[in-house]
């Protein structure tokens, strides 16, 4: 295994550590985009006016390097408009019922070593696996 | 101050999004793909943003407050129950239909293609189902 294929990898993943780090280190919060994104329609658990400027900089991030780097950024190989929306609706509300999604469980609750991150990202992961399986080998809707 | 900490932070994550390749389905689901022709790169990124987040918690939860607010803020429910498991398998399962989850597709949603706009449009309308329940 050469370990430099995955240097960006942890590159990446160091950067989000960070910005997680960060997060705390200003603001006291956890770092979980699911939560931050929700708090823009609810306000219920802090000013609007800091998530819409969260999702702003995320915006912009991914726009800037749509401008400067081709491939950065990529479209779903999933095409159909119908399993896109089903998609971001189970997505939207799982990570309501769940509080949280790869970022909020995944990264921080882990790190936090809270056991209810570490059931919620078992089930996501082991829930997202399975969803490959099925559409991939057993349905072959064949998008990979 | 405040909000351009947040402005900030969501720069900093979006660049580690694109960078760790997560902005990119078809490599996430190529990671989910365990059964198949599975490509781990995508470990690597949950395991350097772990322990990076992890030695920096560790750090900072040493101090009495954060820099620009008065108290730490952190999630105090610790119940694994079944909304929990049930809202985190159907996470997976839109997930892993996909390949976007909520941050690499806020990201990728910059392209303004029509399959991200649809996407971010449903999840914020189940945001707002859940809320309409609660």
């Amino acid at each position: 295994m050469d370990i430099l294929q995955y240097s960006d990898a942890i590159l990446g993943g160091a950067t989000i550590g960070l910005a997680a780090t960060l997060l705390l280190l200003l603001n006291g919060r956890v770092l979980g985009i699911s939560g931050i994104a929700a708090n823009i329609i609810s306000g219920q658990s802090y000013s609007r006016k800091y998530s819409i400027s969260f999702v702003c900089g995320l915006f912009l991030a991914g726009w800037t390097a749509f401008r400067l780097i081709p491939g950065a950024l990529a479209d779903s190989p999933v095409t159909d408009l119908k399993i896109l929306a089903l998609a971001g609706l189970l997505v939207g509300i799982g990570t309501r019922l769940g509080n949280g999604c790869t970022s909020g469980h995944g990264v921080c609750g882990l790190s936090r070593f809270s056991k209810r991150s570490l059931f919620a990202t078992i089930a996501f992961m082991a829930s997202a696996i399975a969803t490959v399986y099925l559409t991939q080998h057993i349905w072959e809707l064949g998008q990979l | 101050m405040k909000i351009l900490s947040y402005f900030f932070i969501g720069i900093v994550f979006g660049v580690g999004l694109i960078l760790s390749g997560m902005t990119l389905p078809l490599k996430v689901l190529g990671f989910l793909d365990i059964f198949g022709n599975w490509d781990p790169t995508l470990a690597f990124v949950m395991g350097a943003a772990v322990i990076t987040t992890t030695a920096g918690y560790q750090l900072i939860l040493r101090r009495s407050s954060p820099i620009l607010e008065n108290s730490f803020s952190l999630p105090t429910v610790r119940a694994i129950d079944t909304k929990l498991l049930l809202g985190a398998c159907m996470f997976g399962m839109g997930w892993g239909l996909v390949g976007f989850c909520p941050g690499p597709v806020l990201t990728a949603v910059s392209s303004l293609t029509a399959g991200t706009i649809t996407f971010v449009c449903a999840m914020f309308a189940g945001f707002w189902v859940v809320g309409l329940a609660k």
